[in-house]
C-alpha cells in the first residue's frame, strides 16, 4: 500500500511540472508560492486509512490505484450550450458560472453587470488581476488537514469567486455549474471557491457538481465562506457526479457575530463521496445550519463529516442529515460538536436519520460532542430504520400500489430536509433528482 | 355485499378472531361494538388488508371476489375504504396528491378516464365544505401537524371523495367532542345510499345517535355473541357489557 501511496504522490508531483508551464506566466505570482508550499505539504502527508480517526468508515484506496491527469494538462472538453441548459436552473437568465473539468468557460457562463459593487467571476480571472480581494482571503481558512486537501490547493486555478459588499441583498441566487468528466482521459478536477459576504449583506448559491462522462475522474473542491457580522449566505450543494467518479469536498465556514449561514448539501452520485463541513462560530448570537440529503444506491459511498466550532456564546448551530441507503449503498455520517469554555448558553443540535431500502445497503454514523461550557444546550441524535409499514399500509388502502406508497414515504422522508430549501424552484427538482437517481416511481 | 363466514385471524400466535360470521347487504348500516379487546379493530384491519394479521381460517366474499386473496390496494379499488383509528401523517405529500393519486389509481383500475384539475378541485371544495373543512388543507401534507379531530375528519373527506362500496369506520368517534362527531356523523350520513354499506366499529353508543345502525351486533372474544336492532346499542349503553360473559359462557 505504502509503495503504491508513493506511486500516485510521483503522478501528481511530475504532473505539476507541466502544469506550471501551462500557467503562462502565472509561475512567478503570488499565490503560485501558495501552490507550491501545498504541494510539498502534498508530498509529505501521509494519505489517510481506515486506522486514521476520521476515516474509518471511508476507504480511499479505490481513488488511489488511479491515475488523473490534472485538467489544466489534460485535453479541453468541449461542451454545448444546449448540455449546460440541462443544468441551469429553470427560469435563471442569470447569473450563472460555467466550470468544465474546473476550468471557467466564459461563453457558457451568463453575468449581468455586476452592480452595486458585487463581484461574481472567476477564479483564474482574479489571479491574472492579482486581486488584493483574494489574496488576502483564499487559502487563509481552510487548513490542509490531508493530503487531498493539499492537491486542491497545489493545483488551484480556477473556481468562483463572489464578494457581496456591505448592506448588499443579492436577490435572486446565483449558480455555479462544475461539469466534470472527459471521454479522453481519467481527469482530476480541482475547483477552489471563495465567497465573501460583508457586513449585514445576503446572498443564495447554488453549486451544482454534475458528472458529463462515464469514465473516472476525481473531483477535489474546496470552498471557503466568510460570512461577516449579521451577513446572511445560503450555500446549496447539488452534487451529482457520475457513477464511477470521485468526489471530495472541504467547506470551510468562518461566521462573525450575528452572521447566519446555511449549508445545504445534496448527495446524488459519485461512486466514492466524502464532504467535510466545518464552521468557526467566532461571534455572539450567530445561527449556522447544516441540512443533508444522501442517496447512496448500487455500490455507491457517501461520506459526511462535520465539524462546529462554538467559540463565543450565545450561538445556535443546527444539524440535520439524513441519508437513504438502497442496494448496497453506503451512508456514513460523522459529526463532531466542540463548545468552548468561553461559548456558554449555547444550543447546538444534531441529528441523523437513515432509511435503508435494502438488505444490503449499510449506515455508519458517529457524533461526538466536546463540551467545555457548563450553560448550554446540546442534543444529538441517531436513527435507522426501514420505510414504515403502518404508513404504507394506510396509503395501500386507498388504492395506491405498493411501490407509489413506497415513493411517498421517500418523499416524506426527504421532507424535512427539502423544506429548508428555499429556492422552489430548486426543490421541486430535487424531489424529481431523488427517484430519477434511486429509480423509483416519482409521486 | 360483504359475507363473512367462521373468520380467524391471529397476530404474534395470539388469535384474536375466532369464528367470526357476519353478513352486510348493500343499503344497510351495521354497528359492532364490544369491550376494548374483543376484536373490533382487528375485523376492521384484517378486512382492509393488514399484513400483521394472519388469517388461519374462514372466508369473505365481497361483491362475489375472494376479499382475503387480495392486495390492500385492490381492496380499495374494489370497493372497500377503512377510516383510521389512527391516521397517518405523511409529511411532504399534500393531501391534493394524495387524493387525485388515489382517485386515479381507482379510476385507472375501472378503465375510466383521470379525474382533471378543475373536476377535482371542484370535488374536493364541495366535499371539504360538507366537512367544515377550510379549503387551504389541501395544499397542506396529509395529516401533518393535524389535531385528533381535524385528522378523523380527513378520513371522512377520503371516504366522501373515493366513494367506496363499503365503509369500515374504526372508532372514528374516539377522541372527538360532540361538535366534531356531529359533523363527522352527517359526512357518513351524506355518503349512504341504498347501493352502498357503512360497518361502524365503536366502543360507545354515541356515534349511533347519529349514525343510526340498521343491525347492532356485539362482539366479544372475537366472535358475534349476539345481534339485534338499534336499541341493543342502548342496552349496552345501560347495562355495560358484563353481562355478556354470561352469554359467552352459555355459547361456549
Amino acid at each position: 500500500m505504502e509503495e503504491k501511496n508513493m506511486k500516485t504522490k510521483k503522478w501528481y508531483s511530475q504532473n505539476f511540472i507541466e502544469f506550471e508551464k501551462k500557467l503562462n506566466g502565472q509561475a512567478g505570482s503570488e499565490f503560485h508560492k501558495v501552490r507550491k508550499s501545498a504541494l510539498s505539504e502534498f508530498e509529505n502527508l501521509p494519505f489517510p486509512t481506515l486506522k486514521t480517526e476520521d476515516w474509518k468508515y471511508t476507504n480511499i484506496k479505490p481513488i488511489l490505484k488511479q491515475n488523473f491527469t490534472p485538467a489544466q494538462n489534460a485535453a479541453p472538453v468541449k461542451v454545448t450550450k444546449e448540455l449546460v441548459s440541462n443544468y441551469k436552473m429553470d427560469g435563471f437568465l442569470c447569473d450563472y458560472l460555467v466550470f468544465v473539468n474546473g476550468i471557467y468557460d466564459k461563453d457558457l457562463s451568463c453575468l449581468s453587470e455586476a452592480a452595486k459593487g458585487i463581484i461574481v467571476d472567476s477564479l483564474g480571472n482574479l489571479l491574472k488581476k492579482n486581486s488584493d480581494l483574494v489574496l488576502n482571503k483564499i487559502a487563509k481558512l481552510a487548513e490542509i488537514e490531508n493530503p487531498f486537501n493539499a492537491l486542491n490547493t497545489a493545483y488551484a486555478v480556477d473556481g468562483t469567486v463572489v464578494y457581496v459588499p456591505k448592506n448588499v441583498v443579492v436577490e435572486k441566487p446565483i449558480q455555479v455549474i462544475f461539469l466534470n468528466g472527459s471521454d479522453d482521459e481519467n481527469v482530476l478536477i480541482t475547483p477552489r471557491n471563495l465567497i465573501i459576504a460583508e457586513e449585514n449583506s445576503q446572498v443564495k448559491l447554488i453549486f451544482n457538481y454534475e458528472g458529463i462522462s462515464s469514465k473516472p475522474y476525481f473531483t477535489n473542491t474546496v470552498t471557503e465562506v466568510y460570512t461577516s457580522k449579521n451577513a446572511v449566505i445560503e450555500l446549496n450543494k447539488i452534487q451529482n457526479e457520475d457513477n464511477n467518479s470521485f468526489h471530495i469536498e472541504k467547506t470551510q465556514i468562518y461566521q462573525e457575530d450575528g452572521s447566519n449561514f446555511t449549508h445545504s448539501s445534496i448527495s446524488f452520485g459519485g461512486l466514492i463521496a466524502r464532504n467535510d463541513i466545518n464552521s468557526m462560530l467566532d461571534g455572539e448570537n450567530v445561527e449556522c445550519n447544516y441540512y443533508g440529503l444522501y442517496l447512496a444506491n448500487e455500490s455507491r459511498h457517501v461520506d459526511h463529516h462535520t465539524f462546529v466550532d462554538h467559540a463565543k456564546p450565545n450561538s445556535v448551530s443546527n444539524e440535520l442529515y439524513k441519508g437513504i441507503l438502497d442496494d448496497s449503498g453506503h451512508g456514513v455520517f460523522s459529526g463532531k460538536i466542540l463548545v468552548r469554555q468561553n461559548a456558554q448558553k449555547t444550543n447546538a443540535y444534531q441529528s441523523n436519520k437513515s432509511v435503508l431500502l435494502s438488505p444490503e445497503s449499510q449506515v455508519d454514523t458517529k457524533p461526538q460532542l466536546e463540551i467545555y461550557a457548563d450553560d448550554v444546550k446540546c442534543s444529538h441524535g441517531a436513527t435507522v430504520g426501514h420505510l414504515d409499514d403502518e404508513a404504507k399500509y394506510y396509503i395501500r388502502s386507498r388504492g395506491i400500489p405498493v411501490e407509489l406508497a413506497n415513493s411517498m414515504l421517500i418523499t416524506a422522508f426527504a421532507n424535512d430536509v427539502l423544506e429548508n430549501i428555499k429556492i422552489p424552484e430548486l426543490r421541486e427538482k430535487l424531489n424529481h433528482m431523488i427517484f430519477e437517481k434511486l429509480h423509483r416511481v416519482e409521486v | 355485499m360483504i359475507t363473512i363466514k367462521n373468520l380467524h385471524a391471529e397476530i404474534e400466535g395470539k388469535e384474536i378472531l375466532r369464528g367470526l360470521n357476519l353478513e352486510i347487504n348493500k343499503g344497510e348500516i351495521h354497528a359492532i361494538m364490544g369491550p376494548n379487546g374483543s376484536g373490533k379493530s382487528t375485523l376492521a384491519n384484517v378486512l382492509a388488508g393488514n399484513e400483521n394479521f394472519e388469517i388461519t381460517k374462514g372466508e369473505v366474499n365481497f361483491e362475489g371476489k375472494d376479499l382475503l386473496d387480495m392486495a390492500p390496494e385492490d381492496r380499495a379499488r374494489e370497493g372497500l375504504f377503512l377510516a383510521f383509528q389512527y391516521p397517518i401523517e405523511i409529511p411532504g405529500i399534500s393531501n391534493n396528491v394524495f387524493l387525485k393519486t388515489a382517485i386515479n389509481e381507482l379510476r385507472k383500475y375501472h378503465g375510466q378516464e383521470e379525474i382533471t384539475p378543475k373536476e377535482f378541485l371542484e370535488l374536493i371544495k364541495e366535499k371539504s365544505s360538507l366537512l367544515g373543512m377550510d379549503s387551504s388543507l389541501i395544499n397542506r401534507s396529509v395529516n401533518q401537524g393535524f389535531s385528533g379531530g381535524e385528522k378523523k375528519r380527513n378520513e371522512i373527506l377520503q371516504l366522501l371523495m373515493l366513494n367506496p362500496k363499503l365503509a369500515l369506520l374504526d372508532e372514528t368517534d374516539s377522541g372527538l367532542d360532540i361538535d366534531a362527531l356531529k359533523i363527522v356523523a352527517e359526512g357518513v350520513n351524506r355518503f349512504k345510499n341504498e347501493n352502498n354499506a357503512v360497518l361502524v366499529v365503536t366502543h360507545y353508543q354515541r356515534l349511533l345517535d347519529y349514525i343510526v345502525p340498521d343491525f347492532v351486533h356485539v362482539l366479544y372474544k372475537g366472535r358475534i355473541i349476539k345481534s339485534g336492532d338499534k336499541n341493543l346499542a342502548l342496552e349496552l349503553e345501560e347495562k355495560g357489557y358484563d353481562w355478556l360473559k354470561e352469554t359467552e359462557a352459555e355459547l361456549a
